[in-house]
């Protein structure tokens, strides 16, 4: 019993890793309407930025290497950069796309994920790197003597930072002036621009926020697995949490990740060794196929009604 | 002046409603054909027709079959990869497992493989629109893939899922030599891009386009949306299964699942995109396109700023070069290349005098 809960465990915590991901969709899927295929890209473009920095402050003014001022330093260039590369996808991509269908849109982003990938490998080279956060990933230790269960500090830490970064997003969104602002946008643009809120504005900044998403997600997991191009595809991971949750619900984000990181577990263990294992891979998209089946919305997505 | 169809009447409903109603049209057509069969075999060096003309040809096939699905029938796609590598093994086992099977009867059923196959991928499609769609047909990329892999049976027991096809030959005559192979490929693309600009334009493919414009009005005016999307998914994965046949038989020999991976699913994505989506000839443009763009890329960067470029820049340049034309070209013309291709015609009906 204690490997199943461990399992399960281990499921919903790398689940949170994928709904961190997912986040980003949704924050930009729901403002503006753009399916952004790009996101893992970005999350990749962020942990080898961060990375990059990480490296090259020592040199350039002299702090420690490995430090804490290099840290936060390197923290917040990268940060600049992802908000640099959201506003400038704004302006060069999605303004002249401005009423284009959303296919049209969507396929912007997949050349933005090829644009943004090559950026990154060519500024900061493609070898794999490490990357430490200072937290071990280690086994919590009363946990594992009272009740028999690993469990990763390194995950937990994932968790609530993830938990923290949704209850601030949430925050945001509710509390601030700009919250509502993108609420506002997200739920009619028209309606939004007839009562002066600046639309591009508003795009920049959820760009803006996405890329922030993007680099605790690409600090995350490049803590986890390395930085190296294989990040990207954790944005494929992160595609039936969002159509599972449904693509406009944070919430829906957070609690997609967590059943299909657990049943992706539970199933790659209960399941695998019947058919030849290594099921991980197309698993999710399986469930949330048949999810989709009952519920074409997904869990939290908005129910839309057809007119013609 | 040359390209005008002034003075050519159409006296019968039969000339009305032929394929290629213009004149100059009809003799375009032929010119093309007759230099892609006769003088391309002739003139051209086995490079350019191993490496460059047979794989433009085969993508151009699978590109036809994407569009059928999301440019005539509006069901985004993210599989046709995976339908691919259901053609190519479905023909190699059929080759292997059927004495005497004709090679042509072998790639058609691989064909039917696939569009079975699709049609199965194709039923949430029901319920399902939009990116919820084009997500769940990720299901199939990597389902079909891992099954390939996994299943030995499908590759004969070999390790990794890799096949070497068989010789091809018809009628005991052997397609060896690129030639040979790369006029094989062209006769097939012919007749079934002839299919489908037929099949486009009747019946079938009206429901299509009503489905793709408006679901719930192709649904009010009395179309079956079911029948129409699941036969949009069986021609557009029967294509995609052909295209995958050949592309192990004709173009590169050996093949494992792991090369129809999500990357061949999203070039031909691209393929139709600059193309041009809800467009026969825009799936040969878009993948000759594709297809040559990275050659050209790497010799005119080798032959000219490669030497003092970073090697890391260098290697990456065709990775920013692709995404960056890719959004270019969506800004610039949203419609792709055969709309260009479009306007040019129109032009030229009023040239030389546009007034």
């Amino acid at each position: 019993m204690s490997f199943f809960f461990e399992v399960l465990i281990g499921g919903l915590l790398s689940g949170v890793l994928y709904a961190l991901v997912a986040l980003g969709f949704v924050l930009i899927y729901k403002a503006s309407g753009v399916f952004n295929f790009a996101q893992g890209a970005m999350v990749f473009f962020a942990a080898l930025t961060f990375v990059g920095f990480q490296e090259v402050l020592p040199g350039w003014t002299g702090l420690e290497a490995g430090g804490r001022a290099v840290f936060w330093l390197a923290f917040a260039l990268s940060l600049a950069s992802m908000v640099v590369l959201g506003i400038l996808t704004e302006r060069v991509v999605l303004r002249p796309l401005v009423n284009q269908p959303h296919i049209t849109l969507f396929m912007a982003t997949i050349g933005l994920t090829f644009l943004v990938e090559g950026i990154a490998q060519a500024i900061w080279g493609a070898n794999v790197r490490g990357l430490d956060l200072g937290i071990a990933d280690e086994p919590i230790e009363w946990l594992l003597e009272s009740a028999d269960i690993i469990v990763s500090k390194f995950d937990v830490f994932a968790a609530v930072l993830a938990g923290v970064l949704v209850a601030a997003l949430a925050m945001f969104f509710q509390y601030t002036k700009v919250g509502r602002a993108l609420r506002a946008v997200a739920d009619d643009h028209q309606a939004a621009l007839s009562i002066g809120i600046p639309l591009q504005h508003i795009w920049a900044i959820v760009w803006a926020v996405a890329g922030f998403v993007a680099l605790v997600a690409g600090l995350i997991w490049g803590a986890r697995s390395g930085v190296q191009f294989a990040l990207t595809f954790t944005a494929l991971k992160a595609l039936p949490v969002l159509i599972l949750g449904g693509f406009t619900s944070v919430p829906g984000a957070i609690v997609g990740g967590l059943i299909i990181g657990a049943s992706e577990k539970l199933a790659e263990v209960y399941i695998g060794p019947f058919v030849g294992g290594g099921i991980e891979g197309w698993f999710p998209y399986v469930l949330a196929l048949l999810f989709l089946l009952v519920r074409p919305e997904g869990l939290f997505g908005e129910k839309h009604i057809d007119r013609v | 002046m040359l390209y005008r169809e002034a003075g050519q009447f159409k006296a019968s409903y039969q000339e009305d409603s032929q394929i290629f109603p213009i004149r100059q049209d009809r003799i375009g057509i032929a010119v093309v054909l007759a230099f892609f069969f006769v003088a391309v075999p002739l003139f051209a060096s086995q490079y350019w027709l191993q490496a460059i003309l047979i794989p433009v040809l085969i993508f151009s096939l699978a590109a036809m079959g994407l569009n059928i699905l999301t440019g005539y029938a509006g069901q985004l796609s993210l599989g046709s990869a995976a339908f691919m590598a259901v053609g190519a093994f479905g023909a190699y086992n059929f080759i292997l497992r059927v004495d005497g099977m004709p090679f042509l009867l072998a790639i058609v059923l691989g064909g039917l493989c696939a569009a079975l196959v699709g049609v199965a991928f194709g039923l949430p499609s029901l319920r399902i629109k939009g990116f919820y769609l084009a997500v769940a047909t990720l299901a199939a990329q990597f389902f079909i893939v891992w099954a390939l892999v996994k299943f030995p049976w499908f590759s004969n027991n070999s390790s990794s899922g890799v096949i070497s096809t068989q010789q091809v030959e018809i009628l005991g005559f052997a397609f060896s030599t690129p030639e040979s192979k790369y006029l094989l490929t062209l006769a097939i693309v012919t007749v079934l891009a002839l299919l489908a600009k037929n099949l486009v334009r009747s019946s079938t493919g009206r429901t299509w386009m009503a489905v793709r414009d408006m679901d719930v009005a192709a649904e009010v005016i009395g179309i079956r949306p079911m029948r129409a999307k699941l036969s949009a998914f069986a021609v557009s994965s029967f294509y995609c299964g052909v295209a995958g046949a050949l592309y192990a038989y004709t173009y590169l020999g050996t093949v494992e699942p792991e090369g129809f991976n999500l990357d061949l699913s999203f070039k031909i994505l691209f393929m139709v995109i600059i193309g041009g989506a809800g467009s026969i000839m825009g799936s040969f443009l878009g993948a000759a396109f594709i297809v040559l763009l990275p050659i050209f890329l790497n010799v005119t960067v080798h032959s000219t700023i490669g030497s003092w470029l970073p090697a890391s820049v260098g290697s990456n340049l065709e990775l920013i070069v692709f995404g960056g034309l890719i959004i270019f070209f969506l800004i610039v013309e949203p419609h792709g290349l055969a709309r260009l291709w479009q306007l040019g015609k129109e032009k030229l009906r009023l040239w030389p005098f546009p007034h």
